[in-house]
Order: C-alpha cells, then structure tokens, then sequence
C-alpha cells in the first residue's frame, strides 16, 4: 500500500538526527514533529524569528505575538529564543540549519525544485522557501508522487518556475524515498507492496536502481 | 516633552509623507504590525505609494487598509497570499509587484540602513528572481547581486520604547521590524507603552534609539490570522 500522509511524514521523520535544527515546511512537513522520537534532542527553527517553536496552544495559552511562519498561534519551549527576520535567514542562508522538509509540486531527477508558482494560476509569492533551498544543509522533500491528473511530478525537467537548482537532496513520495544522484533518481526504499514496476511506471524522471 | 515622542500617529507622520514615497513597514502577517501609522496613512490620503513588507495584511486589516483605498501603486514582498483584493488589483494590471525572498528582503533592509548598498547572495540563483541582476562567482559558487532597501520613511511596531527611541519587541512580534527600523531615512516606531528613560535593560535593546526618529505610543487590536489550538 501506498504511504498515507501520516506515513509520509513518520518516514520523513527519520531524516531527522538527534541534535538536529529544523526548519519544516507548511503541510506535510508540519505532521513531522508528531513523529520524532521523544528522547531526541531537536530545535525547530520557524523562519519569522523564533529557534524552539512548540505545539500549538491551549484555548487560553493562545498569544497574538507568538505564530509561526505559517502565521498559525503557537507556544514556545524553555529552549527558545526571539531574533530578527535578518537574524533568522543569517542562520537559514548561513548554512546553520541542518535540515529543511518542505513540499512540492514538481521536482527533477538533477534535484530542481518547483513549489512557488502556477503561472496565471498560483502567484503569491516565494516567502522564505527560496532562502530555505539556497542556504539549508539538506533539502528533503515530501510529496505526492503523482498530481492529481495522475502525472509524475518527478520529472526530467520541470515544466514550472523554480524556487532553486539542483537543491534537492531526497524526495519521499507516497511510492517510496528517492534521492537525487548525477545519473538520475536512484530508489532508496519502497513504501510497502509498492513494486519498482509500479515506480517505474509513474515516473517520468530517469531512475537509477 | 522629549523631541522624539509624539502625542499620536497622524502627528508623528505630519510633514513626512509625500506621494510617490517607499515605505518600509514591518510585521509578519498581523503579528507586529503598525497599526496606527498604517491607519494614519490611510487618512492622509496619500498614493502611489511604495510599500516593502513581508506580507500585506488581510484584506481588511494591516496594509490591506492601504489597498483598499488605492494608495498603494507597487509592493516588495514574499508572500501576498492573504488578499483577494491583492491578487485583483494585481490581475487587472492595477498594482505592481516585485516578489523578493523573505531573506533578501530581510537582509536588503538592513544592509541599506547599514550602509550596504549591495550584497550577494545564492538565494534565488536559477530563478526568475535572478533574472538581470549581476552574477559573481565566489569558492566555486554562484550569487546574484542584491541592492539594500532605504526607505523615505520607516513604519515599525515595538513592544515599549523610551524618549530616545530605544525599542524592545514581544516574542515573533520582533521579525521585520528591527530590519526596518535601520531602513527608514525617518523612522517612526509606534509602541505599546512608553517607559520611563533608564528603566530598559540597557545590555538588552534590541532596537538603539538612533534609528528612531519618532515614537509614539498606541493602543493595538493584535488581530490573529490563524487562531490554532490543541485541545486542553
């Protein structure tokens, strides 16, 4: 069976080593911190200025103040910290943070990324996703393996406007976890039952097994 | 009185706006937001504005006021997603936009009130952001030339302040707007209480005085986008 969103995103969690600071995307990624093992010791960076974001809040913890990038209510940790915009994207360009899961809509088989705009369709901007793929140590990408007409979205070239080049460094579809090599995308794992067939099939990029 | 405290926002902008001008106005979505200065502008009535911000409020609240009205003529920002009345006015060919990275923008704020007028960064290199700027290759990489932001004028949000300008932010109320503090050829800061000189812990300024031109206390609604909860 094809991973579930929730299964996606436990086996995005294993990108994440102990010790390790975060920067997780909206969507997907968000149901990641659900899943990392409790004895780790992780620090989620949120991009509007905040190292150790915490769980949403309770009814009456809420605090107009404090949101995440997402501009959702959040709490914060005995861990935290508060700086500047400039501040936090010195970390994110700087290369300080160790990794970012963050979603897509097309990715090639050289690791470029498109998850910004649909021309005429979707424009509203980049936010801080550019800056993520351009400056974070390792880029993992979770996504749908197909969109919704059925078309791979792992492809040799993408058809849309790039947030980066040759920035991915994995892909975790609901099939299975893919990473970005010089001869193409070689299949690190498949989801349960998935067969390499079946892979093969839905994908347009070149795959390396 | 002190020079720089101002009884309210319309007399903190008075003589200060002009049409045509660029300003620089922090706040991440809702959370930090200029509430006054931005409703004061709106009253002034003056257009063609210039805003770079992140975002542009909702469509009635924050900068989306200032859309509303038509004063704005061109954004720079990252996300504009929160506004019908945006992506209308945008449509129709009615408003401008140049979409900047939220850290180039972050960073083309303060290197301009630093006295950079350029950098360089990867951020955007293979994109439409780097179509037509200068390309430069340090250790082997590429980066794209940015130029710093200095706005005519500066509208930020702080959490308390002094007669002297100096400014602490509230938690993630802080994001754009010590970036923009430094920006602003005039900076006004509206803040939620004005204290007594001395009183701030001088090793914990976030904002020194010398950027600010003028505060001005207010009250604020500190309105929420996404009121998010988990059960108790």
């Amino acid at each position: 069976m094809p991973w579930d969103r929730n299964q996606m995103a436990e086996r995005a969690a294993k990108e994440i080593d102990d010790g390790f600071y975060v920067n997780l995307g909206i969507g997907i990624p968000t149901l990641v911190s659900n899943y990392v093992p409790e004895d780790y010791d992780i620090t989620l960076q949120s991009e509007n200025g905040m190292l150790g974001m915490g769980p949403f809040p309770t009814e009456n913890e809420i605090d107009a103040d404090l949101i995440n990038a997402g501009k959702q209510t959040i709490t914060e940790l005995r861990r935290t910290s508060y700086f500047s915009s400039s501040t936090s994207f010195a970390m994110i360009r700087g290369g300080h943070v160790d990794l970012s899961i963050l979603g897509g809509m097309e990715v090639s088989q050289n690791g470029d990324l498109a998850n910004w705009m649909v021309p005429g369709k979707l424009v509203k901007g980049m936010g801080g996703a550019m800056d993520l793929v351009a400056g974070v140590k390792r880029i993992v990408v979770v996504m749908d393996h197909a969109n919704k007409k059925g078309e791979s979205k792992l492809l040799k070239k993408c058809s849309l406007p790039l947030t980066g080049a040759g920035v991915v460094d994995r892909v975790i579809t609901n099939l299975g976890v893919f990473d970005i090599t010089p001869d193409g995308l070689k299949v690190v794992e498949l989801a349960p039952d998935v067969t390499i067939e079946e892979v093969r099939e839905k994908t347009e990029a070149t795959l390396v097994e | 009185m002190a020079k720089k405290v101002k009884t309210d926002a319309a007399t903190a902008l008075e003589g200060l706006l002009f049409d045509g001008m660029t300003v620089a106005a922090g706040g991440f979505g809702l959370c930090g937001i200029p509430e006054n200065l931005i409703a004061a502008i709106r009253d002034s009535g003056m257009k063609e504005l210039t805003v770079a911000s992140n975002n542009c409020g909702v469509d009635d609240f924050g900068l989306g006021l200032l859309l509303q009205t038509r004063q704005i003529k061109k954004m720079i920002s990252s996300y504009v997603g929160e506004n019908d009345e945006f992506m209308r006015q945008y449509l129709a060919g009615e408003l401008e936009i140049e979409f900047n990275p939220q850290g180039t923008l972050a960073e083309r704020l303060r290197a301009g009130g630093a006295g950079i007028p350029g950098f360089y960064t990867k951020t955007g290199v293979g994109t439409l952001v780097a179509e037509g700027k200068e390309h430069k290759e340090f250790d082997g990489q590429t980066y794209i030339l940015e130029r710093g932001i200095v706005a005519d004028l500066a509208i930020v949000k702080a959490w308390k302040g002094d007669e002297q300008g100096n400014l602490i932010y509230r938690k993630t109320a802080m994001n754009f707007n010590p970036d923009c503090a430094m920006s602003g050829k005039v900076t006004i800061a509206e803040v939620e209480e004005i204290v007594p000189l001395g009183t701030l812990d001088k090793q914990a300024i976030h904002t020194p005085g010398i950027f600010v031109n003028f505060i001005v206390q207010g009250e604020h609604e500190k309105r929420i986008e996404q009121r998010t909860v988990r059960a108790a």
